[in-house]
């Protein structure tokens, strides 16, 4: 049941410059979206965080269970081919 | 054009800059009372924030103001050693934060005010204060967003935070008279394009204030005469309170820093 007398939790997202991709900075509790944005801008841009925010509410969010991690994650564990590290990296290429 | 305008003494101007900071410096120093005592966490955040940015304004004001002056006064000797007499704000920043509703009604005024007021001084012909103005211009265009949002909740809420927010506007109303009562100081700096003609200032506000009332679905009351001139020196019995507070520090150990 949802409980009245606390303001529905959000999830915040802040992009911390042009190019690069917003992420999870934490969340907050707002009465809809827009005092969301605000709370966001008050709480987590004090310090020049960021340039743009999104807020989810945290209900929306579809996570994994922790029970099933074993099955979720471990099968990769050996597949260590995925990952390109068997490539010589040209030293004209600074950053990979 | 007419004769050329008058010139503006030092200590006219000197005056006129303490107004302008002096109503960002006890603003600033009221909200700060919410400090850990907000409805919510996020709150206490959102005026504290306020708060700052409205003593970031008053140091560059109070610190212009101390060059303009010439007595070697700074901020802080502006800020924590004057008496309440040499305190020029309008007495409605100086109002108690009562509740919740109370402090966002006080804000929306004094907020859509600056607005209003930073807007036009931002193009000022003294360069100092433009400048400080169009720094002041997009603080201030948050604080309104912030404290306007909250009132039209409030207003247009529950049948009790609509009763407290149409009391709280009634309650306040009266002292936004003074904000816009050009006197002489107003009128000279607005002849010499370093401050807005108030009655302009006052129209682009309540067309604002009007919009917001109307979604808040609260009534606007009917303007009355005041007999209070903050402006002038002349405060209600609260500004000797919020002083006693910000500078029992220096006043009790002289020139102490931390």
């Amino acid at each position: 049941m949802e409980d009245k007398r606390q303001w529905p939790l959000y999830e915040v997202f802040i992009r911390a410059r042009g190019g690069l991709d917003h992420k999870h900075v934490g969340s907050l509790h707002a009465s809809d979206a827009r005092m969301a944005l605000d709370h966001a801008r008050d709480l987590y841009t004090r310090r020049q965080e960021g340039v743009s925010i999104w807020v989810v509410p945290s209900n929306a969010i579809v996570a994994s269970d922790p029970a099933e991690t074993d099955s979720m994650f471990e099968p990769a564990r050996d597949k260590i081919y995925r990952h390109p590290t068997f490539y010589e990296i040209p030293d004209e290429v600074k950053t990979l | 054009m007419s004769a050329p305008a008058p010139k503006v003494d030092s200590d006219s101007l000197f005056r006129y800059v303490l107004r302008l900071g002096d109503l960002s410096l006890v603003l600033g120093q009221r909200l700060g009372e919410w400090v850990g005592h907000s409805p919510a966490l996020e709150e206490d955040l959102g005026l504290a924030n306020i708060a700052l940015d409205l003593i970031g304004q008053a140091r560059l004001l109070l610190t212009y103001a101390g060059e303009i002056e010439g007595r070697g006064r700074d901020e802080d000797k502006l800020a924590y050693l004057r008496e309440q007499g040499a305190y020029f704000n309008a007495i409605l920043a100086e109002q108690p934060n009562g509740d919740f509703g109370q402090t966002i009604v006080r804000q929306v005024l004094i907020d859509a005010f600056q607005l209003e007021l930073y807007e036009r001084m931002a193009t000022s012909r003294d360069e100092r204060l433009a400048a400080i103005a169009a720094k002041s211009v997009k603080e201030v265009r948050y604080h309104l967003r912030y404290s306007s949002d909250w009132l039209v909740r409030l207003g247009d809420g529950t049948a009790e935070s609509h009763a407290r927010a149409q009391s709280a506007v009634e309650l306040l109303w009266p002292y936004t008279v003074e904000l816009f009562a050009a006197d002489d100081l107003d009128r000279l700096m607005a002849e010499n394009g370093i401050g807005p003609d108030l009655s302009e200032v006052h129209a682009a506000w309540s067309a604002r204030i009007d919009a917001i009332l109307n979604e808040a679905t609260l009534n606007r009351p009917a303007d009355r005469p005041h007999a209070w001139h903050g402006k002038r020196g002349q405060h209600s019995e609260h500004l000797g309170y919020i002083l006693a507070e910000m500078q029992y520090l220096q006043r009790t150990y002289p020139d102490s820093r931390w």
